[in-house]
This record gives C-alpha cells, structure tokens and sequence, in this order.
C-alpha cells in the first residue's frame, strides 16, 4: 500500500500501471476506454489487418464520425452526397473497419453521434479514474471528470486496438491554483485563455496539469471540461480536475454511468481521488479569476491573447511576433476592440456544448446578425442539437440570421469544407488559431461564446457584457 | 521498422518558433486512408502560393535544401494536433531528425515511432545551428551526440527504451504484446 501523499494525477496512474517502468523500458500503462475516430484510425486498422491481430478489448472502444463529416442536413441524412469526397471515404471506411473489428459505432445517422470530446461524457462513458486516450489532441477534454486523458498518434491507436495498453513514460506535474471567482459575463473560456497567456503555449510541455482551487471548484462541468480541453495549448497533454459533487450529479443517470448499488460503491471510491494535502506538484502556478476579463487572441498561437478591451502587443525586435501580426493584418499597439469582422464561428470541442449555446443565445435573443457577417453555429452532438431545438434556442439563432448545423468540428479545423474565406476574420469559439486553421489565410481570433455572438451581432470585436445582463 | 544509427546531412533552417502541426501539414491532407505519400504536402501553406506553385523564397524549394535529412527549428516545434501525418510528412520528403529547444510532446512521441529523431538541444547548440543553415551534422543515435562541423560533439537526451527501438529497429507493439499475460492479470484484478 502506498502511503506516501499523492496527486489525483498519482492516483489514477498507479492504478493503471501493468508493468512498472526501468531506466530501460517506460511502464505499460492500461487504458480504460478508446475513442475512435475517422481521420487517425485507418492506418491503425491496416496495422491489425497486416500482423493478423484483432481488438484485445471491443467494449473498451467507441468510434463516432465528427472531423471530416458534413454538418450540412442534407448531407448528413444521405440526401445528397457528401461532397468533399475524400471525407466520404473516410467514412465509409470507419464503417467498415468498425464492422469488420467489432467495435460499437455511433455513425452518421446515429443520434447519439457528435464530437468525440462531448459524447464520451454526455454518454457517461467519461468517468473519474479512468484512462481515456483517443487519435485526438484535445481528449484532455475528459481530465475534467478526473480521468487521465490524453491524444495518442495514429500508430498508438494500434498499440491500443491490439493490447489496450500504452508505453509511457511518467510526466511531471503542474498545478494550476485557481483562486477567487470569476466575474459576472467572464466564462471558462476567458479564464484558460489567460491562463495559456501567463503560462504560454510550451509552458505545459513534459506535465500533467491539475486545475484546483476555488476558482475551478465553482465551475459547471462544462465550464472544467472548457478548461481542460484547452491544456494541450498549453503543452500539456492531459489537464485534471478533482472529482466532486458536481461531477457526480453531472454523470448521475446517463446511459453508460454505473447505476444501483454500482452508482454507491463507484463514488465512493471516485471520492477518494483528490490530491492529498501534502502531496507536491514538479511546478505550481496560480491565477487569480477575479481579475479575468473578456479575453480574445489577436495572433497564430493562443498563448498570443489579451484582454478584449486591451491593444495588440508591441515587441520591437521579436521578428516571428512581426510575421504572425503581418498574416493576421494586425499592427502593434493597434485596439482590438470594435475591429471589423467577417465570420462567426460558434462550435468545437471547446465550446458547442449546450450551456455555451445558452450563453450566447442570450446574446442573439431580440438581436440581428451584423450585415456582411456569416454566422456558423454547429452543435457539438446530436444530442446538444435536439435540446437547442427542444428549448428554443436554434429558432433564436435562425432569426438572428445565423446558420444552424448538424454536429460535427465543422470550422474549428476546416476538413469537410466548413471554412472561412483567405483574409477574412473569423471570431471562433474554437482552440487553434494557427495560420491556416480555419482555412488558408484565415485569421482566427479565439474567444468565449458570448464574445463570438457579441461580434455577430455588432459585426465587429464587442465586450459581450455589453450584451448580457 | 528500419533500424536508425547515424545521420549524416547539411541541415535545412526554420527558424520560426511554435511551428504547429498545421503549418507541417495542413488539415485538409488528412482525408487519406492508407499511409500514403505526404511528402509533397508539407508545410504546403508556406510551400505553395495561392495557384499551387512552389514559392522560390521558401528554404524547401531551394536546391540546396533537396537532400537534406535534417531540420533545424525555432523552440518548441510541432505544437498542437496529435496528428502523426506530421512526422509522416516530414519523414516522407526526407528528413531523419528535427533539431529543436523544445519539441511538444504528442509530435515527439509519434516521430520516434516513425524513424524521426526528435533532438533538443541546449541555446548555444541552437544558435550556432541557426545562423549556419546547410552545415554538415553528424547525429550519432547509439552514442547520442551530435557532432557539427566545426568538431563540437554535443550530447542530447533520448529517451532510452526508444533510442534501443530506433537503434535495433525494434517496433514497440511487439513489445508490448509480449506482455499479454501480465495485461490479463491485470485485468482480472482491476475487473
């Protein structure tokens, strides 16, 4: 029995070690649950075909259709072709290779289908304690429940199918103590932009983050998952948040949950993963949420972020802040607040749950979208897309003028043709504003839903508190 | 796998900073389904114009770029996506190893499953690296040094158990199917 203090990152890894690591060889650390999607798992599928091997563990292992998929109706109900063919592809081969493989598939017509990041935990397959890995960087979305879960590459999709287990070396940990309270209009989203800004892009790299304090103690399950999602854009390849009440009335009830005497005896043992009060961390960090304000990205990474109302920096001499300025048309110390924009992009693994929805219908409510400016709003599920319309948010959308899509990443990375125009603007809820995320030459500016529907509606950066009340 | 030991090549200089996976490969080459040739759509946004057409000022479309195995990149190389088309790109046009400061962690992992060499090197290594685009490098992988041409040897971390892979040409799923009984054990204790 171990006896020394531990974090919560400590505890869900010891459990998972099959063998432990040497000088020579990293440990083999057991993973509890495999999300699959269409664009990282062919090659693995033809690794298993090619060595004759099938899936150690089928039922670990839940594949869904959402980065290369249309968020058109029309073509996602199979009216009309898909129209970026080699999507289409990817699809028919995900379908096949989940049929040859025997592995549960939530495909195009399914109605549980949708980002792989929002129905792992709207399903309840998202579980404190559990290793969670997925073809996908942005599965430190699930460290929100206090799962380990991190993006693995396309070969170690295969070292999963074929053994459900990884190599892995132990990271170091980080904690990232959140103090205070964020302020009224201020969301997650503001909250992890500022905390990327202070600890930068790399400032994660080799760590594991625990988000903790009173500031993360506070917040919805959506608004930690927010949090978490973002860590990987800060390096960090998996973030955790302690398990809680809130955790446990989140997943109380949802198909995949434990229920009956199992729901008893699951959270009583979920209780006992919180770091412990000696328990060190490599590096701690802390942040204080009252001080957060509306935060927007004016560059080509989000560590280059600032307060919406502030300028863009000015860092004479620093030739790769020139160049990202010069693709985003920016000039230093120039305002970003009331700059024109030309796209809207509301949705992703960040932000296209239904509370984000929520925040900015209320912005949209009563309003219009600015002439000249396209406004995409894609769910991110089927699930988060029938209560939008079951509770009259999608209609508030429709008559702002906005587009209502079927669920999917859409405009957060482009692949199915959901793109934004070369030198256009777009005010994206999304995680990347890399040069040619949303499209070639698109510029990205990051921010919350409720900035996104603000600059919908005035057609140009607004302090959303503007709008909210 | 091939068996990776010692790398000989004049270098190829990005010198810009957090080069994410976007830039080595763009989403829109992702839709293939069979571990086909990335080789041409690397760093295809800065490669190409709006019309496809190589830009002569990128240091990829020089000559004396061709045939080089090495990169030489700002800190913190291959930032963002999981995606392992990245190293495949990069494998695929030629190169062998990244230099770097700082490499992200998720790009690291898969370019040593791929035959890349991920190699941090300390400021002063970097520096001298920079400002002499197409030296002569030799990477020696079993003795984990880089030797440059001015006869400076430079030791760099590697992670061991991928160094003896990489080395021995070994693939890591063998491995770890060699430990199928100790995964069934721990199954059934973990139920």
């Amino acid at each position: 029995m171990n006896t020394l203090p531990r974090t919560l990152f400590d505890k869900v890894w010891d459990r998972h070690v099959v063998v432990s690591e040497t000088v020579d060889s990293p440990a083999v650390l057991y993973v509890d649950l495999h999300l699959v999607h269409e664009v990282t798992s062919p090659q693995a599928f033809d690794v298993l075909r090619a060595r004759g091997l099938r899936l150690r563990r089928p039922e670990r292992t839940l594949a869904t259709m959402d980065h290369s998929t249309p968020t058109d109706p029309a073509q996602v109900a199979g009216r009309v072709p898909i129209a970026v063919e080699s999507a289409a592809r990817q699809v028919r081969q995900l379908t096949r290779n989940c049929q040859e493989f025997g592995l549960e598939l939530l495909g195009m017509e399914d109605d549980r289908r949708g980002i792989v990041h929002i129905i792992g935990p709207e399903l309840g397959l998202t579980q404190p304690g559990r290793t969670i890995v997925c073809g996908d960087s942005h599965t430190s979305t699930h460290g929100a429940f206090g799962a380990l879960a991190f993006g693995i590459g396309t070969t170690e999709v295969g070292h999963v199918f074929a053994t459900q287990c990884l190599l892995q070396r132990r990271p170091r940990t980080m904690a990232v103590d959140v103090t205070g309270r964020l302020g009224p209009g201020i969301t997650a989203k503001d909250l992890v932009l500022a905390i990327i800004g202070r600890v930068g892009v790399n400032g994660g790299t080799g760590h594991v983050i625990e988000y903790l304090g009173s500031g993360v103690e506070a917040l919805s399950m959506d608004e930690r998952m927010t949090i978490c999602n973002m860590s990987i854009e800060a390096g960090a390849r998996a973030g955790m948040v302690a398990p809680d009440d809130t955790t446990f009335e989140y997943l109380r009830g949802r198909p995949r949950a434990p229920a009956g005497e199992s729901w008893e005896r699951a959270v009583a043992d979920w209780r006992t993963l919180r770091t412990d009060p000696d328990a060190t961390f490599d590096r701690r960090v802390s942040h204080a949420a009252d001080v957060v304000e509306p935060m927007i990205t004016y560059g080509t990474h989000p560590g280059m972020v600032v307060p919406l109302g502030g300028c863009v920096p000015d860092r004479p001499g620093d030739a790769v802040h020139a160049e990202s300025l010069a693709y985003m048309g920016l000039q230093p110390g120039e305002r970003l607040r009331d700059k024109a924009i030309q796209a809207v992009f509301i949705g992703s693994c960040t932000n296209a749950r239904l509370s984000d929805l929520e925040l900015a219908a209320k912005v949209f409510a009563g309003r219009r979208v600015a002439p000249g400016v396209r406004v995409l709003i894609v769910p991110g599920s089927q699930s988060v897309k029938r209560e939008a319309e079951a509770r009259g948010i999608a209609q508030i959308f429709l008559d702002a003028g906005a587009e209502w899509r079927e669920s999917g990443c859409s405009m957060c990375l482009g692949m199915n043709g959901d793109t934004v125009e070369p030198g256009q603007y777009c005010v994206s809820t999304s995680n990347r504003n890399f040069e040619g995320r949303q499209g070639k030459g698109a510029r990205t500016l990051l921010a919350s839903p409720a900035a996104a529907a603000a600059a919908a509606v005035r057609g140009c950066i607004t302090d959303p508190r503007e709008f909210l009340h | 796998m091939e068996p990776v030991t010692v790398i000989r090549s004049t270098t190829v200089v990005l010198p810009a900073t957090n080069i994410d996976t976007d830039q080595i490969i763009p989403a829109r080459y992702l839709t293939m389904t069979s571990r086909g040739e990335l080789g041409t759509a690397l760093f295809a946004d800065w490669r190409y114009d709006a019309s496809g057409q190589p830009r002569p000022d990128f240091v990829l479309n020089q000559p004396q770029a061709q045939g080089s195995r090495i990169l030489v990149a700002g800190r913190n190389f291959g930032c963002g996506s999981s995606r392992e088309h990245a190293p495949w790109a990069l494998h695929d046009w030629g190169f062998r190893a990244v230099i770097s400061t700082e490499i992200a962690d998720i790009f690291r992992g898969n370019s040593l499953k791929n035959g890349l060499l991920p190699i941090v090197v300390g400021e002063d290594t970097h520096r001298w690296l920079l400002a002499h685009p197409g030296a002569e490098v030799e990477i020696d992988l079993p003795g984990s040094c880089i030797r440059l041409s001015d006869g400076t040897a430079v030791p760099f971390p590697i992670e061991s158990f991928a160094r003896h892979c990489l080395v021995n040409g070994i693939d890591e799923l063998g491995f770890l199917l060699a430990h199928g009984d100790a995964i069934e054990r721990h199954e059934r204790r973990a139920g």
